[in-house]
């Protein structure tokens, strides 16, 4: 059954459903991840659903800074997804910490508790960028399940 | 020769109203982000969907929500097996029930509240459609004498002339059973997080995939009643189907979710008195 193989590939490239998680984000990444679902940007065109439900997800997308009491949450969310799976951090909160970085409650990027995938940088970064974020991720999960090779320099997103 | 003639309708009919079913939803989805300016998904969207899904590593938290999915989806391709076999009504309708109590039974069956809250607002759902769909069942025994589609197929005049009361009381029902604004509070459609999802909330991967093929598959079943409301042309029939579509999706688009207690008042009761009301006229012109 070489075919659905191919099939099911094809169709986990263009459905990538996002579960959103804030972190502790200040709400500025939070509004523009929204505004990616509304009629300008429309996410949908390419099958990205915001969903709900972390089991019913492929794309983890979260904001803001890891602290010592949600790192738990964000590490029982990114279980509950089923695999295969992939994380982006998004703006400068969730990939470093940002300005919160050396509080002393706060862990750090998403990248101390769970495997990140893709970092958008930003405060915030724009929608089109998120956009871009998840498009990256789904060329990372092609260099998973082997349809493509990795590039030799990642000249994706500089921090 | 009969019925081997029959059940190949129902296996060719079965084939073609999975694909039929995934398009119609594709085409919905497409329709209605054009209503809310977005351009909106590709047409085959749902299929990439469901082929995803059944991709995905399997996170099942028992064995009964495994069972109740490929249960559900079974009731689903048989009920509408039945109706391209053109087989009887009430059989179709108690099968197409089977489908959507065991997919209740399988939310019921793990701790999940937001499950349990779907599961219960999707019984109150049915009890609200079944007497709606049994008493278009009962109209249209009443106007033919018989339970079987055969029969609805040998009339020379549409039935939409004898039962427009009924035909109403279906298009209510057809809403609750799409799961469309206001009704969509069991379950609510994509991009929409009423209760994650709830009934749908602990299906994972491929029992997902399967209960949104079966709900295709319930989509086409429905379409099917409607569609023996103007048996008697293909033109007619297309036409019927595709305004009551498409008013469905304009219903979707311009009403709130409501509860379930305004679903049981608003829908239940006028939806009834719409369908005594024809009934008593098909017992008068007799």
């Amino acid at each position: 059954m070489i075919n659905l193989k191919e099939w099911i590939n094809k169709g986990r490239l263009k459905s990538p459903w996002v579960v959103h998680f804030d972190c502790g984000s200040c709400n500025g990444c939070d509004i523009e991840i929204l505004a990616c679902l509304t009629p300008v940007h429309d996410v949908e065109r390419f099958g990205i659903i915001n969903v709900g439900n972390p089991k019913h997800a492929d794309v983890l997308l979260v904001s803001g800074t890891v602290n010592h009491r949600n790192k738990i949450a964000l590490k029982n969310i990114y279980d509950q997804m089923a695999e295969p799976k992939a994380v982006i951090a998004i703006g400068a909160c969730g990939l470093s910490g940002g300005v919160f970085h050396d509080c002393y409650n706060v862990v750090g990027g998403v990248n101390k508790v769970i495997p990140v995938d893709v970092y958008v940088p930003g405060c915030p970064p724009r929608p089109e960028a998120i956009i871009d974020g998840v498009v990256v991720a789904l060329e990372q999960i092609k260099i998973k399940l082997g349809l493509a090779e990795a590039p030799a320099v990642h000249a994706v997103h500089m921090e | 020769m009969m019925i081997l003639g029959k059940l190949l309708l129902g296996v060719i009919g079965l084939a073609l109203a999975t694909f039929i079913g995934g398009f119609i939803s594709g085409l919905d989805r497409k329709i209605t982000a054009r209503m809310q300016s977005r351009f909106g998904p590709p047409l085959a969207q749902p299929f990439y969907d469901v082929l995803k899904l059944w991709g995905k590593a399997p996170m099942a938290v028992n064995a009964w929500l495994v069972l109740c999915a490929y249960l559900t989806l079974m009731a689903s391709a048989l009920s509408v097996f039945l109706f391209f076999a053109q087989s009887d009504l009430l059989l179709i309708f108690f099968v197409m029930t089977i489908g959507a109590v065991f997919q209740v039974m399988g939310a019921l069956s793990v701790n999940s509240p937001f499950s349990h809250v779907g599961a219960q607002r999707e019984l109150l759902q049915m009890f609200t459609y079944e007497p709606l769909i049994i008493l278009v069942i009962i109209g249209i025994a009443m106007h033919t004498g018989s339970f079987s589609i055969a029969s609805i197929y040998a009339l020379d005049t549409p039935l939409l002339y004898s039962m427009p009361f009924l035909y109403v009381a279906l298009g209510i029902a057809f809403t609750i059973k799409l799961r469309k604004s206001p009704f969509d509070i069991s379950a609510s459609h994509h991009g929409h997080q009423e209760i994650v999802r709830g009934v749908l909330t602990e299906y994972t991967g491929r029992q997902l995939a399967m209960l949104e093929v079966a709900h295709w598959l319930d989509v086409v079943l429905l379409l099917g009643l409607c569609s023996l409301f103007w048996s008697t042309s293909a033109i007619g029939l297309f036409l019927l189907l595709a305004v009551t579509y498409f008013a469905e999706l304009f219903v979707d688009n311009v009403s709130a979710r409501l509860t379930w207690g305004w679903m049981i008042k608003r829908a239940l009761g006028p939806g009834v008195a719409l369908a005594m009301v024809n009934l008593l006229w098909l017992y008068a012109i007799k």
